[in-house]
This record gives C-alpha cells, sequence and structure tokens, in this order.
C-alpha cells in the first residue's frame, strides 16, 4: 500500500514573528523553519503503519525549495521517498489541497496523513479538502488509529472526550497530539536520506478562493496591577473583579 | 520549558551541510525532550540516567565517525563535534559517556584491534549492548601516565594483569575496560572483561562534579587476560594518547553546548531581572558580560569548526586539538562563572544550568590532560623544547 504524508514547512513555534513590509505576509528573516509539529506526528503514524503492514511511505509538501529541509527531515525518520510540488507564491488551503490531491492520485496512494493544523496559518482544513477533493473518506483529530484489512477504526479528540469512528480506506487521517512518540531521526537515518530523492514537479495550478488582505500584531497586553499583598486586599479585589473586570 | 534556538552570531551554520544541521537538530531535541527535564534530579542525587543509554544507540551515538558495516553512522567530524556540543548542552556526564564510549573505547578497537575484536566488540558497543570504559590513569600517574604500575605478564595463553586505575569514567558499568598496562616495559592494551576474576570497578563517591555520571576505579589482582584479548597493533604510549586525542577534540565541541546553555541562562535572566526599576540587561557592566561571553562562544565555534574540517581531511595536529580543548574549557568555565553572576544567588539553584554546569567544567577543564598539560604541549611544539620530560 502506498502511504502519502503530506507535510509543511512553518516558522518554528519558538521564533520571534515579525510582519513583512508588505503587511500581508510575514517576514522570513531570522525564523528558523520546521516540520508542522503537528505533521511529524503523521509521518510517525505513517511509518508505524508500514511497519506493521508493508507497503511505502511517500512525502508530500507543496511549496518551495526551502520545504527541502523538512522534507528531508521526514527522509531521515524513514520515508521512502518525496515529491516537492513547486510553487513559490502563496497559496491558499483550497490551492494546497488541490495541489496534493492530483500528486496522491497520480502516485496512487490509499492512505493519507496530515497533521491536524498547520501552525503556521492554523487553518485546519487542508486534509479535509484534500479527501473531499479525492473522495477518501476522513478522519479528523485523531488521536489514535487502528488498520486492519482496509477498516479503520479511530479515535478521535472532541470537546471534553473522545469519539471511535469506523471508516474505510481510501481515506485521510489528521492526526493530534497524542497519537504516538514522533521517533528522532538517527543519524543512520540521516545517512540513508543522502541516498534519497526528492523529485520536484510544478504544483497543479488551482486558484485561490481567498486571499491575505492584511496581518495584524495582537494587542499589547495591559500590566498588570497590584492592589495588596496580603489579606486586607481581598475585599477590593472582589469588588474590582465584579465592577471592573465584571468576571465574577 | 522553551525550546533551545541556537546562538550562531557568526551564522557558521551557512557552512554546515544539510546532514549535519539534521545531526545537530536531532541530538538537540533529543536533549531538550529527555536530558533536560531530568537532569538536575540525576545531577543532585549523584546518578547517571542509565535508561538514556538505549536511546543514545538509536539515535546512532555511538562511533559515529566509525563504518557503517559495524552499525555506525559513518559521518564526518563536523556532524560529531555537533553531537557532542548538543549533549554537553543538556550535561558534561552525558557526553563524557558517548565520549568514553566512541572515542576511548571504539576508537582503540577500531583501530588498533584485531578483525576478530573488530567484528565482535563494535556492532555491540554501538547498539549499547555492551558498555565500555578505558583505563590508563593511576592514583599516582596522572599528567604521567608513562609512568605506570600497573602489568602484564606473559602466562600460558594470556596474561597476568596486576595493578589499579583511577578516574574511570563509566567504569562500574562498563562491560569491558581498555587497560593500559606495561608488558615488559612496554605499554600495551588489553581488552578486560567485567565477568574475568580477579577484576573489580567500585565506584568513586563524593564527587562535588559530574555527578551525573558515573566514575570508578579498576582494580586488577592477577587477572588472566586471554591472548585474543591484547589489541595487536599498540604499543607505546602514543596508542593510548591516540585515543586522548579523539576525546579531546569531542571535548573541545563539547563545552561550546555547555557555554551556550550558561549564556541562554543568563541572558534571559537579564532581560527578564528588574533591579533599580529596569532590566539588569540595560545596565553597562551586564551588557559587557553578555558580550564577552557571545564573542568566546563565537571564537570557540570558529575553531571547532576548522578544527572539524581539518581532522576531516587528515590535517590536523595533536597539538591543535590540545589548543582547542585547553582553550574552550578556560572559556567555558568563565562563562560558566560569569552566568553565575549575572543570576545573582539565583545562580546557586538548580532551577537554572548554571551552577550545575561550572562544577562539571572544573573536572572538565582538568581531565584528558590537564589546562597545565596542554598548554606545556603547545610550549614544546612552539619551542621544540618539552618543559616536562
Amino acid at each position: 500500500m502506498k502511504i502519502a504524508v503530506c507535510v509543511s514547512h512553518v516558522p518554528d513555534t519558538a521564533a520571534k514573528i515579525s510582519i513583512g513590509p508588505d503587511g500581508k505576509n510575514i517576514d522570513p528573516d531570522g525564523v528558523t523553519f520546521v516540520v508542522n509539529p503537528y505533521d511529524e506526528f503523521a509521518i510517525e503514524e505513517a511509518l508505524k503503519t508500514r511497519e506493521k503492514s508493508g507497503g511505502e511511505v511517500i512525502i508530500l509538501s507543496v511549496g518551495s525549495d526551502a520545504n527541502k529541509e523538512s522534507i528531508r527531515k521526514a527522509l531521515a525518520m524513514g520515508a521512502d521517498s518525496a515529491v516537492l510540488l513547486k510553487d513559490d507564491s502563496w497559496r491558499d488551503s483550497v490551492a494546497v489541497a488541490g495541489a496534493l490531491a492530483d500528486e496522491i492520485k497520480n502516485i496512487g496512494a490509499e492512505l493519507v496523513f496530515f497533521g491536524k493544523q498547520s501552525v503556521d496559518y492554523d487553518n485546519s482544513i487542508v486534509g479535509q479538502l484534500t479527501a473531499e477533493i479525492l473522495g477518501f473518506n476522513c478522519v479528523s483529530v485523531v488521536v489514535s488509529l487502528d488498520i486492519n484489512d482496509g477498516k479503520i477504526r479511530a479515535e478521535r479528540e472532541i470537546e471534553g472526550g473522545k469519539e471511535v469512528v469506523e471508516t474505510s480506506l481510501p481515506a485521510v487521517i489528521t492526526a493530534q497530539k497524542g497519537l504516538n512518540e514522533p521517533r528522532y531521526a538517527s543519524l543512520k537515518g540521516i545517512m540513508a536520506a543522502k541516498k534519497k530523492t526528492i523529485e520536484e514537479k510544478p504544483a497543479a495550478t488551482y486558484e485561490n478562493l481567498s486571499e491575505v488582505t492584511e496581518m495584524k500584531r495582537p494587542q499589547v497586553k495591559q500590566p498588570g496591577k497590584i492592589i495588596g499583598t496580603d489579606a486586607s486586599a481581598v475585599p477590593e479585589l472582589v469588588r474590582l473583579l465584579k465592577e471592573e473586570a465584571k468576571v465574577i | 520549558m522553551t525550546k533551545f534556538s541556537g546562538i550562531d552570531y557568526y551564522q557558521i551554520e551557512s557552512q554546515f551541510t544539510d546532514e549535519e544541521i539534521l545531526v545537530r537538530n536531532s541530538v538537540r531535541e533529543f536533549v531538550d525532550n529527555e536530558v533536560i527535564p531530568v537532569i538536575e534530579g540525576h545531577y543532585q542525587n549523584g546518578t547517571f540516567p542509565e535508561h538514556l543509554i538505549k536511546k543514545l544507540a538509536e539515535l546512532g551515538l555511538f562511533g559515529i565517525t566509525l563504518p557503517s558495516k559495524y552499525g555506525c553512522a559513518e559521518m564526518n567530524n563536523v556532524a560529531y563535534g555537533l553531537a557532542m556540543q548538543e549533549l554537553e548542552r543538556g550535561d558534561s556526564g552525558l557526553r563524557s559517556f558517548v565520549s568514553v564510549q566512541s572515542s576511548l573505547v571504539m576508537y582503540p578497537i577500531y583501530t588498533f584491534g584485531s578483525e576478530e575484536q573488530k567484528d565482535f566488540w563494535l556492532p555491540k558497543l554501538a547498539a549499547a549492548e555492551k558498555i565500555g570504559c578505558f583505563g590508563l590513569t593511576e592514583p599516582d600517574y596522572g599528567s604521567n601516565p608513562g609512568g605506570m604500575i600497573t602489568n602484564a605478564k606473559k602466562a600460558d595463553g594470556g596474561y597476568i594483569l596486576n595493578g589499579a586505575k583511577m578516574w574511570i569514567t563509566n567504569g562500574s558499568i562498563a562491560d569491558v575496560a581498555i587497560v593500559w598496562a606495561k608488558l615488559n616495559g612496554e605499554i600495551k592494551g588489553f581488552l578486560v572483561e567485567k565477568e574475568f576474576e580477579g577484576f573489580s570497578a567500585p565506584e568513586m563517591k563524593g564527587k562535588h562534579s559530574l555527578r551525573a555520571s558515573i566514575t570508578s576505579e579498576l582494580i586488577f589482582q592477577d587477572v588472566f587476560v586471554p591472548e585474543s584479548n591484547i589489541l595487536p597493533k599498540a604499543s607505546g604510549l602514543k596508542f593510548p594518547l591516540m585515543c586522548l586525542n579523539q576525546a579531546r577534540y569531542s571535548i573541545a565541541w563539547g563545552v561550546v553546548g555547555s557555554m551556550m546553555a550558561c549564556y541562554e541562562s543568563a541572558l534571559n535572566y537579564s532581560k527578564s531581572r528588574i533591579q533599580f526599576g529596569k532590566p539588569i540587561a540595560s545596565y553597562q557592566l551586564t551588557q559587557q558580560k553578555l558580550a564577552y561571553m557571545a564573542t568566546e562562544i563565537t571564537k570557540s565555534q570558529l575553531m571547532n569548526y576548522h578544527l572539524a574540517r581539518l581532522k576531516d581531511t587528515d590535517r590536523v595536529k595533536h597539538t591543535q586539538i590540545s589548543m582547542a580543548k585547553l582553550n574552550n574549557c578556560e572559556v567555558a568555565l568563565n562563562i560558566a562563572r560569569t552566568s553565575r553572576e549575572i543570576l545573582g544567588a539565583n545562580g546557586i539553584l538548580s532551577e537554572y544550568p548554571v551552577m550545575r554546569h561550572a562544577n562539571n567544567l572544573e573536572s572538565v577543564k582538568t581531565y584528558e590532560g590537564t589546562h597545565e598539560m596542554h598548554t606545556l604541549i603547545i610550549g614544546e611544539d612552539l619551542t621544540g623544547i618539552s618543559a616536562f620530560e
């Protein structure tokens, strides 16, 4: 079975982000980019599935040459091959999903893993869109997965609990933290990845259905105020919480 | 806990290959996730985090530069150095463990061992199915290892070993010790296995430094070592010193990790610690300390990077390795102490890594050749005159 994992290359969560001069993009200068953290769970689950049932794990990524860094990490973790769907311009979720769906059809993958969201734009939708375009089943925000003879049993995280879902292949699974513990890229894996090729082709053209018109920084937090340091401050605190903050 | 994002003032990273960066990132992630959360506890309790040994092997950190046919990564010395740097950012004890297994056990077996010894030991050591240690230093012979008392006498089918070694990292948990002993006045290397009769390795207690590392004595009382366990290609003091060169190289890189941990801690603290109404980072005396540390880290990084390329192209001189070991250990200790000054009283708490690194570096500065001996090694190279022989 061919297993695809769709990987995005995102700013490190520890990076300090500033808005670029056009006001519509972030300024990438000095920002370290990494494999989207949720995609690491997707990669790990694909590798575990291959280890259990055999098959081939193929990494797909839409973007520029810079994405190769994340692709290489996925290959070093143990994926078999990779396709970079090249496009240097910005794409919305629909246009990303379209390009991925084309390639998934092209390689004939039956099982596709995504992270539940990319931590750059946080749309949490590309996996589901891709499934819709392909006509695949889809289970999102998965924390436990069992695949046997084409039957899928997944646990997904919902508000305040878990939901158990059954479906069948072909399917798209989007991974949530807790699904597994992603392995580290071992040194031997890194050496082995040197021999694996990254196929490059232009990403299929899809029209963006939305555009970013502006980026804004979050409002600067107002400094706190200390009304006292012992029990005598409690009445005033209660009064402020009631009258000013209106939270009690 | 925040993720460590590295210190690279001179964009030295631009000189690294993709693989070298991947290695560094992988070990960095491992240290952030698996080492930093537990290391203070181990340090306080004086225990080595043995549960990490298998994980280090899975990462492929033992014998990084040795051939893949022995289960090793077969990477270059930049990758080796970067891995050591990241490990020591966690703790010097952990890096010591890997340095010993790689540079002082696998390297001599690979370089001076027979084919049978290599085939038997190297895959097991790479996978950490076996742990090794290295016995050269003796209670009365540290800087002058050539004076060693430990000796071997030829016996039927092997040798009889007598003597004692001291300050041996990993000694008490080792399955095999590379022991250097005099045979008819000539220094030879022996593979002493833990079950050999008459061999014991009691742990040394009471350390104030390298507390998350095992340090032991090795005692040999009429230990019979079979002929098959002598290293056939090593005769003379030069051979154990070749091993130390490998280990010193890993120390030169490793201590940059300690520098980074201390500097990062001090920088963050200085920006959030308010005195006289403003962060202490805004005072000139603090900025001078930070600028000094960042500059020294950068110099050490450049030194290491060039040393690695010299080593990878077989042009490196042992005196150059001495220079990097000497300089970087000295600077690392200064940075740890300077960071501690910035942190004030908080600097002594286990909440910050600074005091632990400072204490560790006291050992790292003197082991694998003291600061003084490395100074004299360089002095001899410059003048042609040995000040110690």
